[in-house]
């Protein structure tokens, strides 16, 4: 067993653990702290079934963005479902047999890291030349974009000019899951891949990556518009009731 | 302090995203509260020794007691959406009045305290020590934005300004840093039960008059009632409506569109208002304060029904808040929804055909109408999504013949604030509303071009003191907005329904 094979499994290890134990810390903060008055952004939906629509909307279809802004819209919207496709085609790793719309997904995948390519290059290019944006921007912006960017380019270089042993890396996510470590190869393309997916699993919950468990409890997306019907008393307010007449 | 020196913005043909030049507002700040106006909020009186800690402290129990704090907090991936859309940024062109960077004011001082990366890696996230520098820019910029909400509609995780503003303001009055005009305000409620501070007395005195003044004008006995125990509707209303213009005409336009419809009414020297600036402040508890006059006097009077008059943030805190903070109101009639807003009322009499209207008593009048923030993106009006933006259109266009919309992207949820909204509605940050003032003037413009529309019509008694303050910058008159009420008061036919 290499030095190499070791240090990887460990850190791909430790860097799940932390993102799922940093996951479950936030969502659980975010279920447990009371949101005490109904703020919905109105026009809301008056009932739970329009919620689930309307977070559909947001989540399928970005619809907020797209009404704020268009250039976001499309290179934001290009890179989240590039990014999911590349995941869903990433199953062929952990998969045997490979499901067969996996195949397909991963038949996909040089285009798909393209997209996300494309979809970084637009957003960071609209950090450094909008104005309003550049001023809003701290260097963690522009590395999380450089994290990012980088993953996709190591991954598309694998798929075009530097093929890596697919077979091998196979056999070593494999092990990883069931505790019997096998060989990762040594090639400077996927270490560097894997590195950085790693260190992106670690950042996960300590950054603004937070949006994407945090979008599911905003109240002004998911409250439903029914303040007259029912009161809306959070703990620590129902609290302040006793002296009441 | 002298009022500083300012240009108006220039109304172009069309309207443009400013370029950024930082600290262009960096000498904009309200008044600050003296130990008078803090105190009887439970706030200290002047700022505290160790403000800094006490402040850190307050932060940490708001992020614990609003999901909607910790979830912003977290939230925001600086995508710029929010960038171009706050009548503030518009208005003056300073970045820290872009809504992303009013709330990086809040947010770096989050950062640096409460999480690991700004604890460890500030210079990376961008947090920062909460210094004396950070504190004066947190009192110019969380004095700068009127929780007008637009921001909200754009953000890809509906991250809302106001409730980032409204957590700074508390704060800083937590530490003996309060504003002087929403302190004073909530402080004159306490003591008299309105914001202007008329006692009771005055207050009937002013009625009286009211009703002279409809009785010589249309030769009927329309009344302004107050205090009267066994009206079946209370009617709280902002207390600009008894005196000031053009909201006045919308206090004797309910009184008529009640008298033709045969309910009867009373007002409250006890709830004698319906603004509620604990909402402005951020103070759950004194917004609850506030609220319950409203509760003990409709036990008091018996009272089967609550209506609110026009007035836009109170509709929020009532539509919204008022079943929360003061219910449950189990003892009024259930047939109607607690509480309901005067246009709901008028639109079901209009839509029933109970009232006999002249809508050419208003053809000297071509309208617009304003959505005002509050109404538009933090209520409801009806039984529909969006129905507060469809009933006062309706009863606008059932009073007057001549109504045009202004530009889509700055009317329903786009709608653009006044200026003046949110606690800023003070001649001390007179230069902020006149700029903050300029999408909206923008549109205005464009149908007074194309339609030739003589007035803006507004259902928010801060709307309307606003537009009569600053329409006059942009060169139109100061009479040019109007309640709807007015109108709908100035159509009513009085008398046995022809």
């Amino acid at each position: 067993m290499s030095a190499l094979t070791v240090i990887y499994a460990l850190l791909l290890y430790a860097a799940t653990f932390i993102l799922i134990a940093g996951l479950v810390y936030r969502i659980n903060l975010y279920a447990r702290t009371p949101a005490p008055l109904k703020i919905p952004t109105t026009p809301a939906p008056t009932s739970v079934p329009g919620v689930v629509l309307r977070m559909l909307g947001e989540l399928v279809l970005f619809t907020s963005l797209f009404k704020g802004n268009k250039p976001t819209w499309i290179f934001g919207w290009l890179f989240h479902f590039s990014l999911l496709l590349v995941l869903l085609g990433h199953l062929r790793y952990f998969v045997e047999p490979v499901w067969a719309w996996v195949a397909v997904a991963q038949q996909l995948g040089v285009y798909a890291g393209s997209a996300m390519l494309l979809g970084l290059a637009g957003l960071w290019l609209r950090r450094i030349v909008v104005d309003r944006v550049r001023y809003i921007s701290a260097p963690s912006d522009h590395l999380m974009l450089a994290l990012l960017a980088s993953i996709a380019a190591t991954g598309v270089v694998m798929r075009t000019a530097s093929p890596t042993d697919i077979v091998a890396v196979k056999a070593f996510v494999l092990g990883l899951l069931v505790f019997d470590w096998h060989p990762l190869p040594g090639d400077g393309f996927l270490v560097t891949h894997l590195l950085l997916v790693a260190v992106l699993m670690i950042v996960f919950p300590f950054s603004k990556l937070l949006h994407a468990p945090a979008v599911f409890f905003s109240p002004t997306r998911v409250q439903v518009d029914d303040p007259r019907e029912k009161r809306h008393l959070a703990s620590w307010a129902a609290d302040l009731e006793s002296p009441r007449r | 302090m002298a009022a500083p020196e300012f240009r108006t913005p220039e109304l172009k043909p069309y309207p443009e995203i400013p370029v950024v030049v930082e600290g262009t507002m960096a000498h904009s700040q309200p008044y600050v509260a003296p130990p008078e106006h803090q105190q009887p909020l439970g706030y200290p009186g002047e700022l505290v020794e160790d403000w800094q800690r006490v402040a850190i402290d307050k932060m940490g129990e708001l992020v614990a007691k609003y999901r909607s704090l910790q979830v912003f907090l977290d939230a925001c991936v600086k995508c710029g959406a929010c960038s171009d859309k706050c009548h503030y940024f518009l208005g003056t062109g300073d970045p820290k009045n872009m809504p992303v960077a009013r709330q990086d004011l809040f947010r770096k001082v989050y950062r640096r305290y409460y999480t690991l990366s700004g604890k460890y890696l500030p210079w990376l996230v961008g947090a920062e020590d909460l210094t004396k520098e950070v504190l004066d820019d947190w009192y110019r910029y969380f004095h700068q934005c009127s929780e007008c909400r637009r921001c909200s509609v754009y953000c890809p995780y509906g991250i809302d300004t106001a409730e980032i503003t409204m957590a700074a303001r508390e704060i800083m009055a937590s530490i003996g840093l309060g504003q002087k005009y929403s302190n004073e305000i909530i402080a004159k409620v306490y003591k008299l039960g309105n914001n202007l501070g008329l006692p009771q007395p005055a207050l009937a005195d002013t009625l009286e008059g009211l009703e002279e003044d409809v009785e010589e004008e249309t030769g009927v006995r329309v009344r302004y009632p107050l205090d009267e125990a066994g009206a079946e509707v209370l009617l709280v209303t902002p207390s600009a409506d008894f005196f000031a213009e053009p909201q006045v005409d919308g206090l004797i336009g309910y009184g008529k569109v009640l008298h033709q419809a045969g309910i009867s009414w009373t007002l409250s020297s006890h709830a004698s208002e319906a603004a509620n600036f604990g909402l402005f402040v951020g103070s759950y508890q004194n917004m609850r304060k506030v609220a319950l006059r409203i509760r003990e006097a409709a036990l008091e009077l018996g009272v089967k029904r609550i209506v609110f008059g026009e007035c836009g943030h109170a509709w929020r805190v009532a539509y919204s808040f008022l079943n929360t903070l003061a219910g449950p109101f189990d003892f009024l009639d259930s047939r109607y929804p607690v509480p309901q807003h005067i246009v709901e009322v008028t639109h079901d009499l209009v839509k029933r055909g109970a009232l006999t209207l002249d809508s050419s008593a208003n053809d000297e009048r071509r309208v617009t109408f304003h959505d005002s923030c509050n109404i538009a993106r933090a209520s409801r009006m009806g039984n529909i999504p969006g129905g507060q933006f469809v009933l006062p259109r309706e009863v606008l266009s059932a009073v007057c013949n001549h109504v045009y919309d202004m530009r889509a992207d700055t009317i329903g949820e786009a709608t653009y604030c006044c200026g003046g909204g949110g606690g800023l509605l003070t001649d001390d940050l007179l230069e902020l509303r006149v700029k903050g003032a300029l999408p909206r003037m923008q549109a205005l413009k464009e149908v007074v071009d194309r339609h030739d529309v003589t007035h803006l019509v507004a259902i928010c008694a801060i709307c309307k003191s606003q537009f009569a303050k600053v329409l006059p910058y942009y060169g139109f008159e100061m009479d040019q907005i109007l309640s709807l009420h007015q109108l709908v008061g100035d159509a009513v036919v009085l008398g046995t329904k022809q």
